[in-house]
């Protein structure tokens, strides 16, 4: 990769993004201390909907972290060309994400202040205490693999750290989407397609992102990228989103007409309030369909921006699921009496109702903003600006155009 | 599963200022709890300080609910006062509830009942499977904890477990039960009122509800084939919640 000299307007532009995301995790950090303080009396989370806003967002970036390695394995895993000068970015956004999100997830605990008690004294039989150690070994793996790619010595032991990151990653989500997998009791959580229908949208997610931060990458350095290779690139997200919705409708059939889970589904897919909204509107219409129009339309994919919209309603979509997902599969009363109508003090068969408040949600998005952050400084230090070497990409026969 | 002997209690010196308070606010109760004898019968001698929980005992609790009137709260109460959950706070579903009462009702027959629900003690606690740090823990004698020490407030437990039996405290606390130790940020529920059950007393609740005659709630020994509770459940039909999940409850029904 060749060094240029920043010119004085790319120095002004990187101060004032550093800038900007510094204050958006200061703020996220200031109600993190904000809620510490005053217990989660200040959120919109209850003894009902404990888990609210800040699991949505830290969810959210730790599937999509694992997602967005897979454009490195693509290229050092599967030796496809177009994803090789991709890999440094994909591992810098990977180690990110995870710590972006596992930044939300601590400081969203009752007792953050006890988060070294969470690596010193782990349960191994809890999916929670397995991805205790998951996730450190990702970090390293994908550190070591950044290694491999940047130092020519090490350039030999490429596609072993890379396949061993690729099998990591696998892993890992599998461990993030079984926290919900494990849950016997609840009717949202006791499908066993968790675990796969969570790689899958680590895919699609997390190339999302990726494409996102790449065409920012390429707007400030005035470049653009070749269109085969967005051409290559799109589709594969198209590919992913196609997926991801293809698992979501096994889940909720299998959960109709197997698991007779209607009572639940009814309320997820019609008469639940918010859910049913942003399942359809923000789910299904804003983050698949509106996208996969987007990206196979023949004219429209073609025009300047449609890749990077597709993108990023992929990532509205996905955070519409996961709300759906994680709130609403606890709002909805967990049923201990079959067949009875049940009340209580403690709102047992009651819909639990949640609203985030402005601190979770300036938590949330501070989190977002320490990803943001760590992503500026990281590509500006690291130089990691996908590059194609389009001489060797039309030998190798795939830019026909 | 981390089956520990240890009790999460802090020893505090509080603890007999409160029951005599409890012992004069239940009246004529703090007498008729000595006298009859018939409840203290059952439960095994204390345990002695130092001592860890034996393996030999499984505490449980059988609930009568043909006993149990609906709109009778006394078992709450009792639970409240002993353990000191009396913070107000500003919204309700964000209070700490270890027992409540639920009323259910039949949707084809509208037969109606009324229970106290609280942890099940289950012998396969789903709160300890899941629990990233091993803070919700099984003592050998059945009872389940929350070491308040090292809970670090992530509340999977309350995902996991299927009786909503789990509360986190969202505020400051003061005015504690020194025996009882809660937190801010931490996840609580029933602990059966170890610290009584350790000196041979019953629980709370338990306690209340005989006093006031209601007689609904049986605490004993499950493994002991002489108490009276395991004769009971060797007698009547009694019907663990959510049976499906096997998980093994320390807590049974009857009338349900
Ligand atoms: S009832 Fe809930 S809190 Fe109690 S032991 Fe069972 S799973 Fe744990
Ligand atoms: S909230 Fe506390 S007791 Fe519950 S799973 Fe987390 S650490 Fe364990």
């Amino acid at each position: 990769m060749k060094i240029e000299q920043y010119t004085p307007a790319e120095e002004r532009l990187f101060y004032v993004l550093l800038a900007l995301g510094g204050l958006v995790s200061a703020i996220g950090l200031a109600a993190a201390y904000y809620m510490e303080h005053f217990g989660h009396a200040v959120t919109g989370m209850t003894n009902q909907v404990f888990w609210g806003l800040p699991h949505v967002f830290g969810i959210f970036l730790i599937v999509a972290a694992s997602g967005v390695l897979n454009v490195a394995s693509i290229g050092s895993v599967f030796g496809k060309k177009v994803y090789k000068p991709r890999a440094p970015l994909s591992g810098l956004l990977a180690i990110i994400m995870l710590a972006a999100g596992l930044a939300i997830i601590m400081l969203d605990l009752g007792r953050a202040d006890r988060v070294l008690i969470a690596a010193t004294h782990v349960n191994l039989t809890s999916v929670f205490g397995w991805n205790m150690i998951l996730y450190p070994v990702f970090f390293g793996l994908v550190g070591l693999y950044l290694w491999t790619l940047m130092d020519r010595r090490m350039n030999a032991y490429y596609k072993a750290a890379g396949f061993s990151a690729f099998i990591w990653r696998l892993v890992m989500t599998t461990g993030t989407g079984s926290i919900f997998g494990f849950v016997v009791a609840r009717q949202a959580y006791q499908s066993a397609i968790l675990a796969p229908m969570f790689i899958i949208m680590s895919f699609a997610w997390g190339l999302a992102v990726f494409l996102l931060v790449q065409r920012s990458m390429y707007s400030w350095n005035n470049m653009v990228l070749h269109p085969a290779v967005r051409q290559r690139l799109k589709n594969l997200l198209g590919t992913f989103i196609a997926a991801v919705l293809y698992f979501v409708i096994v889940y909720h059939l299998t959960n109709l007409y197997y698991a007779k889970q209607v009572a639940f589904e009814h309320f997820i897919l019609v008469s639940g309030g918010i859910y049913p909204v942003l399942f359809w509107g923000g789910y299904v219409l804003l983050g698949t369909l509106l996208p996969l129009f987007l990206l196979y339309h023949p004219a429209i994919w073609k025009k300047s921006g449609a890749v990077s919209v597709a993108a990023a309603l992929t990532i509205v979509g996905g955070l519409c699921q996961l709300y759906v997902f994680i709130i609403g599969g606890q709002a909805f009363p967990l049923e201990m009496f079959p067949g009875m109508e049940v009340t209580s003090s403690f709102f047992d068969g009651a819909i639990g109702t949640y609203v985030p408040s402005l601190p979770e949600i300036l938590l949330s998005v501070g989190g977002l903003g320490i990803g943001f952050t760590l992503t500026v400084v990281g590509v500006r230090v690291l130089r990691f600006l996908p590059q194609d070497d389009l001489a060797m990409l039309t030998d190798a026969g795939y830019l026909h155009d | 599963m981390s089956e520990r002997n240890q009790t999460e209690q802090d020893s505090g010196n509080g603890g007999a200022s409160r029951r005599n308070f409890i012992g004069a606010v239940a009246a004529a109760g703090g007498l008729a709890a000595i006298a009859p004898g018939i409840h203290l019968v059952q439960v095994s001698q204390a345990r002695p300080a130092g001592e860890g929980a034996s393996k030999a005992v499984r505490w449980g609790m059988l609930i009568d609910t043909t006993k149990c009137a609906s709109g009778c709260n006394d078992c709450v109460k009792a639970c409240a006062t002993e353990n000191g959950i009396n913070e107000t706070v500003k919204d309700a579903r964000q209070g700490s509830q270890w027992i409540r009462k639920i009323d259910i009702k039949e949707v084809k027959t509208g037969t109606t009942h009324s229970l106290p629900m609280m942890c099940q003690h289950c012998a396969n606690p789903p709160c300890v499977d899941v629990c990233p740090t091993g803070a919700s823990m099984k003592r050998a004698d059945g009872i389940v904890l929350v070491d308040r020490h090292i809970c670090i407030g992530c509340r999977y437990c309350m995902l996991a477990c299927p009786y909503k039996a789990r509360s986190f405290v969202h505020q400051a606390l003061t005015e504690q039960n020194p025996e009882v130790p809660r937190g801010q940020g931490c996840v609580e529920s029933c602990t059966f009122c170890v610290h009584r059950i350790d000196k041979g007393q019953q629980p709370a609740c338990v306690e209340t509800c005989t006093q006031a005659g209601h007689n609904a709630m049986l605490f004993g020994d499950l493994n002991d084939p002489n108490s009276e509770i395991a004769r009971r459940v060797a007698q009547v039909t009694t019907t663990q919640v959510r049976a499906d999940l096997k998980l093994d409850l320390g807590v049974r029904y009857q009338g349900i």
